[in-house]
């Protein structure tokens, strides 16, 4: 038994569920749910599709390339069944998934960084520009100038 | 096996009638039809030849039709040539096809002429009288043959139902005295269903049924009843069966009955066999008596006895059968079938053919090449399994164990349970029966297996920590300082705000009446303006004594909420909202004029209420759409209202 891999979403897909759609020229596509099934039907592309495992790695928004690929891989090539070899085996399936998801995190990280200062930016603008929905005359001057004043002090830091 | 003598295929011949009507309405429709004497003779000359010449040649192809698809008698086999002289009489055949012919010509002959005069027609009306000239002398000389063609059609009518007897194949011909026993022999050893009848001449022409011996296909002719006379006064049914014997090359199987149940005696059947004995030249003959179950020839008279068995000679067997207790059927065939089939082995090896086959066959006999011993090999293993079986056998137990005396010993079927993995080749033996994980945290082991999976995850590892060196996860941990949150704070509620209000403006219906500033400053409780100042940070108290400030002072307005005064006093003071006026009252004077009109209404409607009938002032929705007005038919009036 295996855990198969959703044609359209790549999420996995365990023994039972889903659905199997064999084309007649004998390739066959697994869909972990009807969402995924119906998307293929109308002929989408997974990689223009936004919530799509294939489109996130393909526009940079997951860890694409990394060595800890590496180790998870359909070899097809038959290994004599050796207790050692699976306890090894075992042992470093835990290590590598460990080691990718820190790399995971680093790279949300990564990815990230330089978000808070556009937003503040943007949160500066929108003072500047819409105070008086929130605010009489009075307090709108106030918040204007405070806003401005802190966007100067950012400016020279 | 299709026999080359098939009539079958014989197109169908037209009567004349039928044979003329098929060529005009032909010529009718392959020709121009439109022709006018203002044409150019020339043209006109044309079109009419044309029309003669293709009449002509339909007539000329149809005919042609007929004598190519009828056999020639001097062609086909002299089996057929006499049986259709016998069926069809060969003198009224031949003449039938060569009126045929001569029609032909003539006809041929007639369309020359004709042409040769259309190319001096000078008008478009003798050119049309030539024509027809010519179509119906064509036409009479057709006529004319009404009767050939009409013979010629029953002819092809009974070829066509002919049994399709190959003249060179296998055959065996039954034959003999009418009633004595020769269809039901035929329906016993071939698949043809003959009838079968207590009375003489049952069978009046030939049948052909087949049947296989030695993996080839034969074929038995039954052949009607023969009685014993000169030829001359035989009929068309004895004529049948006589043709069969006279030209195929068969086994011959004379039938006797010595019941005589058949209605004739022994001596009339055996002086019949002598008489056309001159017609099994030749051929192997069988002396086949039938009916043994009632009669053998054990037990008919001495001297009849004598006469059946003189003629039995070098040339003819003698064969006994009944085909009602099925004695004898089988082995007369298989006689009559091996005698057929060394007579014709004999015939071929006579003709010059066989030296072309026999050149062609080499039958290779390898001589010994030298003296070395090249025996069979053997392989060690299989000797040795030989041995040890061997020696098994000599103890009486004679195979080895198998998986089944395994299931026997351990409790039998369903109990026990047969060990798939015992025979695993793996480094160790306690290995055979681990658990094989397959999954693991949402991943499939087998994926990962791979004989160099430690130096890899070394190999991750150092990257890992070269990585962790150059500072990869390494988080500067920021912190927010008060002025940070404050921002984002405002900036939040301005959002929030902006939602609320798009929310407000898609909310509004545009297609509605919409109310006024004003109004709705008139319909909006006094709270909502507390409300709205209390929003935007203002204090509602001092709005409240600008308002009295400003507004106008009314009786009982110092009780009032400061607010809502000051909305009164802002906007309607202004101006009054213009009001719907009461229409009952209008054109009325005066109230007491009011009065005494409502009293007439209540009168004047107090009838009709009382029978709760629709008064004129009552909704009425009339036809939208009356049916005799919109049924029927659209088109040019059968509805008169349209």
């Amino acid at each position: 038994m295996r855990l198969e891999k959703c044609y359209f979403c790549s999420s996995t897909v365990y023994p039972g569920h889903g659905t199997m759609f064999v084309r007649n020229d004998g390739k066959s596509f697994r869909f972990c749910r009807s969402k995924c099934h119906r998307n293929f039907k109308m002929k989408r592309n997974p990689r223009k599709v936004r919530w799509t495992k294939a489109f996130r790695k393909a526009a940079g928004k997951e860890m694409a390339i990394d060595s800890t690929f590496e180790f998870e891989k359909r070899r097809n090539v038959p290994v004599r069944y050796d207790r050692d070899l699976m306890s090894t085996t075992i042992k470093a399936m835990k290590r590598v998934q460990e080691i990718r998801a820190r790399r995971e995190r680093a790279f949300f990280k990564q990815r990230m960084s330089g978000n808070k200062e556009r937003e503040r930016d943007l949160d500066i603008k929108e003072i500047q520009k819409s105070i008086h929905l929130i605010s009489t005359p009075t307090i709108k001057n106030k918040e204007v100038q405070k806003a401005s004043e802190s966007s100067r002090q950012m400016d020279l830091d | 096996m299709t026999s080359i003598y098939n009539f079958k295929r014989i197109a169908p011949v037209p009567e004349s009638t039928d044979f003329l009507d098929i060529v005009l309405s032909k010529t009718q429709r392959k020709t121009p039809t439109v022709i006018h004497p203002g044409y150019k003779i020339t043209r006109i000359r044309q079109f009419y030849m044309r029309k003669v010449k293709f009449t002509q040649e339909t007539f000329d192809e149809k005919l042609r039709q007929i004598l190519e698809e009828f056999p020639v008698l001097d062609n086909v086999h002299p089996f057929y040539a006499d049986l259709m002289n016998v069926l069809y009489d060969k003198d009224h055949y031949k003449l039938a096809l060569g009126q045929i012919n001569t029609a032909k010509h003539l006809i041929d002959a007639v369309g020359k002429d004709y042409l040769r005069l259309l190319k001096f027609g000078d008008s478009l009306y003798r050119c049309k009288q030539l024509k027809r000239a010519a179509l119906g002398r064509m036409a009479t000389i057709m006529k004319r043959q009404k009767d050939s063609l009409s013979y010629l059609e029953q002819v092809r009518q009974h070829l066509a139902r002919l049994p399709s007897i190959d003249p060179n194949t296998r055959t065996l011909i039954v034959c003999g005295y009418p009633n004595v026993g020769k269809s039901s022999f035929m329906n016993k050893v071939t698949r043809a269903d003959v009838d079968v009848q207590p009375y003489a001449f049952t069978t009046k022409s030939l049948f052909v049924g087949h049947m296989d011996y030695k993996y080839l296909r034969w074929q038995v002719i039954d052949t009607p009843g023969i009685l014993d006379h000169p030829l001359e006064e035989r009929n068309t049914i004895e004529m049948q069966s006589i043709t069969a014997l006279a030209h195929l090359r068969a086994a011959v199987l004379f039938f006797v009955d010595l019941s005589e149940q058949c209605g004739y005696s022994i001596q009339d059947q055996m002086s019949l066999f002598a008489s056309i004995k001159p017609l099994f030249a030749n051929k192997p003959t069988l002396l086949v008596i039938s009916k043994t179950d009632v009669c053998t020839l054990d037990a008919v008279r001495p001297e009849e006895r004598q006469l059946v068995e003189s003629a039995c000679d070098s040339n003819v067997e003698m064969s006994q059968l009944s085909s009602y207790l099925d004695t004898g059927v089988i082995e007369t065939r298989n006689l009559a079938c091996d005698k057929l089939l060394l007579q014709r082995v004999e015939m071929k090896l006579k003709g010059n053919k066989v030296n072309s086959v026999l050149n062609k066959l080499n039958v290779a006999q390898p001589g010994r090449r030298d003296t070395v011993e090249r025996p069979a090999c053997i392989p060690t293993a299989v000797l040795e399994r030989r041995s040890r079986q061997d020696a098994a056998m000599a103890d009486g137990d004679d195979r080895p164990m198998l998986e089944r005396d395994l299931e026997a010993t351990n409790g039998g079927a369903g109990v026990y349970n047969i060990d798939l993995k015992k025979r695993y080749l793996l480094a160790s033996d306690e290995w055979r029966h681990d658990v094989i994980p397959e999954i693991m945290n949402g991943k499939n082991v087998a994926d990962f297996i791979d004989p160099d999976i430690e130096e890899k995850l070394a190999e991750l590892e150092r990257e890992e920590e070269r990585l962790a060196a150059e500072g990869l996860y390494d988080s500067a941990e920021e912190s927010e300082d008060e002025e940070e949150r404050r921002i984002r704070d405002v900036a939040h509620r301005i959002r929030q705000r902006k939602q609320v209000i798009a929310n407000e403006s898609r909310v509004k219906d545009v297609n509605r009446a919409t109310l006024t500033n004003k109004q709705k400053a008139a319909a909006s409780a006094p709270e909502d303006f507390v409300n709205h100042l209390q929003q935007l940070g203002l204090d509602p108290e001092a709005a409240a004594s600008t308002a009295q400030r400003i507004g106008r002072k009314r009786g009982r307005s110092e009780s009032r909420d400061p607010a809502v005064l000051l909305a009164r006093s802002s906007s309607l003071a202004a101006r009054a909202v213009s009001t719907q006026r009461d229409r009952s009252t209008m054109g009325l004077k005066n109230a007491r004029q009011k009065t005494v009109s409502d009293k007439k209404k209540l009168v004047s409607q107090r009838q009709m209420n009382l029978m709760a009938r629709a008064g004129e002032s009552d909704r009425k929705i009339g036809m939208k759409m009356p049916k005799h007005l919109v049924t029927g038919k659209r088109s040019i009036g059968t509805n008169d209202r349209r």
